[in-house]
């Protein structure tokens, strides 16, 4: 075991510590969105701290600009994801999403709409 | 750093055995029918890195795409609409048991003609080997796929055409003309229509690039295709395009181009190479990505309108709760 | 015991797992998982086989089983798309039918609860969405 496969050992240990204390959040978080909290924010971070242990065990340069890529499209779909979560928990509850469903929404939506054929909705 | 050795990386495969049949046996036997559905998705990409630890990377890419990726949606899609449906009492507790003897025995004799295989094995790796350099294709199993046993791969993009053609006929007669609406769940979440906007460009380069790669490296136009008709879901999901009508001619050429082409090619190989989808000695390779360049479309196509299910006339279904579409327990 | 030997086994319990839901599963929806699970755990036999026989050739699997299999996935999923298909109109048509009934049962009162809340009116032709 050399340097560069230390280092791997190292970060991915502590990559999967992060993971094992989102699932301990999951458990023992009392609701669902502090629970949501809890499993997007260190599963961000475990998976952040995974690719940084498999770089050196990657190709250069190829090799590591594709983990780099994984390692972002992650963390843009792990984010869209939990706050797609966040709004079916808001109308869960009863609630609507916390300030609306988004300008951006309404008018995406609105065009949806104007292109249905004559559908109910 | 002192000389510390590497860990024997059998020791994972265990607890990820135990872990499979673990998750197996909880979507088995869990109470919310969403659950169970949630815990399939889960399952699909504990079995791919299964395949990956056996050495077939192809089939974990595969495994991972279908029955992690687009199975989850379609699996979700029919939860939706169905709801919880109990159609069946719990036996009593001696038929239980019975029953759960009978899956055992059969579990352990399969488990017995595992442990039991011959050995020696018997393996086809040397004949693919000899052969392989004739075809020019650095994967072996795109190989087997394409040339060595092209047969069953024509018929398999036949049977998914097929399979899309008998999906449409559940539609109702008066909902010929009308589009698909599995996928129709009211208004989306911003975030989804941020994604819709964002992951299909990435997406066809990764699709059309596993395709590529698929002929030297593991890959090809099953993996492709699957990653292309989850970009395809991923639009008419987040209602920034709809899926086709069923009259569509486009919708109609793009499923049928690649057992076509498929078809045509190998009926030529009789003239030109003496068998049926025999490929002529300096032709191969073109051809072959030919085939497979048609073959990437066809299943893009078809994967997506499986999952987008018949045509429909009914309206969208809210994704407000109503008492009737609960089902199991919340995470 | 070697990774071959270990999946395979595994690949033998998911079978009996699946055989086990397909029997008892409540709806027929957790039916149609089970015998997926089957299928997975057939594969994964396969995948097994195929470990060996690619030790024995010298590369990590051997491509003929590996080639089966992603064929094998591929018809699965398929006809797992169909089966869903054919649950939803079940369904449907299950429901039109109940309807039906209760439109033909209260002739008189305005049938309240028994129109779907969208969709064409029961009776007028099944609708194929299972939810109206």
């Amino acid at each position: 075991m050399d340097l560069a496969d230390g280092f791997t050992a190292i970060f991915v240990s502590l990559g999967a510590f992060f993971f094992f204390a989102g699932w301990v959040g999951l458990v023992r978080f009392p609701d669902s969105l502090s629970r949501l909290h809890a499993l997007s924010k260190a599963d961000n971070l475990g998976l952040g701290l995974v690719i940084i242990g498999l770089m050196p065990q990657a190709s250069w340069p190829f090799g590591v600009l594709k983990l780099v890529a994984l390692w972002l499209l992650g963390v843009l779909i792990g984010g869209a994801t939990a706050q797609m979560l966040a709004g079916a928990i808001h109308l869960d509850d009863g609630r609507e999403p916390p300030g609306g469903n988004g300008d951006f929404a309404r008018r995406t939506s609105e065009a949806g709409r104007n292109n249905e054929p004559g559908a109910a909705h | 750093m002192p000389e510390i050795p590497l860990p024997d990386p059998r020791w994972a495969d265990l607890p990820l055995a135990f872990a499979v049949l673990g998750l197996a046996l909880w979507l088995t036997l869990t109470r919310g029918d969403r659950a169970a559905v949630i815990g399939f998705t889960g399952y699909g990409l504990l079995v791919a890195v299964a395949w990956v630890r056996l050495g077939s990377v192809d089939v974990a890419l595969t495994e991972a795409a279908l029955g992690g990726g687009l199975m989850g949606v379609l699996l979700l899609t029919a939860v939706a609409r169905l709801g919880s449906d109990i159609d069946q009492p719990r036996p009593s507790l001696p038929g239980d048991l019975l029953i759960g003897l009978l899956c055992l025995g059969v579990a352990a004799g399969l488990a017995a003609v595992v442990l039991g295989l011959p050995s020696p094995a018997p393996s086809l790796v040397a004949a693919v080997e000899d052969h392989q350099a004739a075809i020019e294709l650095g994967n072996p199993v795109a190989a087997v796929l394409i040339a060595f046993r092209a047969v069953d791969t024509l018929l398999e993009s036949v049977v998914l055409a097929l399979a899309v053609i008998v999906l449409w006929s559940f539609g109702a007669d008066r909902a010929w003309e009308a589009r698909p609406r599995a996928l129709d769940f009211g208004e989306p979440s911003p975030a989804l229509v941020l994604l819709a906007r964002l992951l299909p460009p990435v997406g066809l380069i990764v699709g059309v690039h596993l395709f590529w790669t698929g002929a030297d490296h593991p890959g090809g136009p099953f993996q492709g295709g699957a990653v292309l008709a989850a970009m395809a879901l991923l639009v008419w999901l987040a209602r920034l395009g709809r899926p086709p009508p069923v009259t569509d001619g486009f919708t109609r050429l793009g499923i049928v181009v690649g057992p076509l082409m498929f078809l045509l090619i190998g009926l030529a190989g009789v003239v030109l190479a003496g068998a049926f989808l025999g490929y002529p000695d300096a032709f191969t390779k073109p051809l072959i990505l030919l085939i497979e360049a048609a073959k990437t479309l066809s299943v893009a196509v078809a994967l997506a309108l499986l999952v987008a299910g018949p045509p429909a006339l009914s309206g969208a279904l809210s994704m407000r709760r109503t008492g009737s579409t609960e089902t199991g327990a919340k995470a | 015991m070697t990774e071959a030997q270990i999946y395979g086994i595994c690949g033998a319990g998911l079978v009996g797992i699946g055989l086990y839901g397909a029997i008892l599963g409540r709806s027929a929806l957790r039916r149609l998982l089970a015998f997926n699970l089957m299928g997975s755990g057939v594969f994964l036999v396969f995948g097994a086989i195929a470990r060996r026989g690619g030790i024995v050739g010298g590369t990590l699997s051997d491509p003929v089983p590996q080639a089966l299999v992603i064929t094998g996935l591929v018809v699965a999923f398929a006809a797992t798309a169909l089966a869903v298909a054919l649950l939803i109109r079940l369904a449907a048509v299950e429901r039109d039918e109940a309807s039906a009934e209760a439109d033909s049962e209260a002739t008189d009162s305005p049938a309240a609860g028994a129109a779907p809340a969208r969709g064409p009116a029961p009776g007028a032709g099944h609708a194929w969405d299972g939810r109206g």
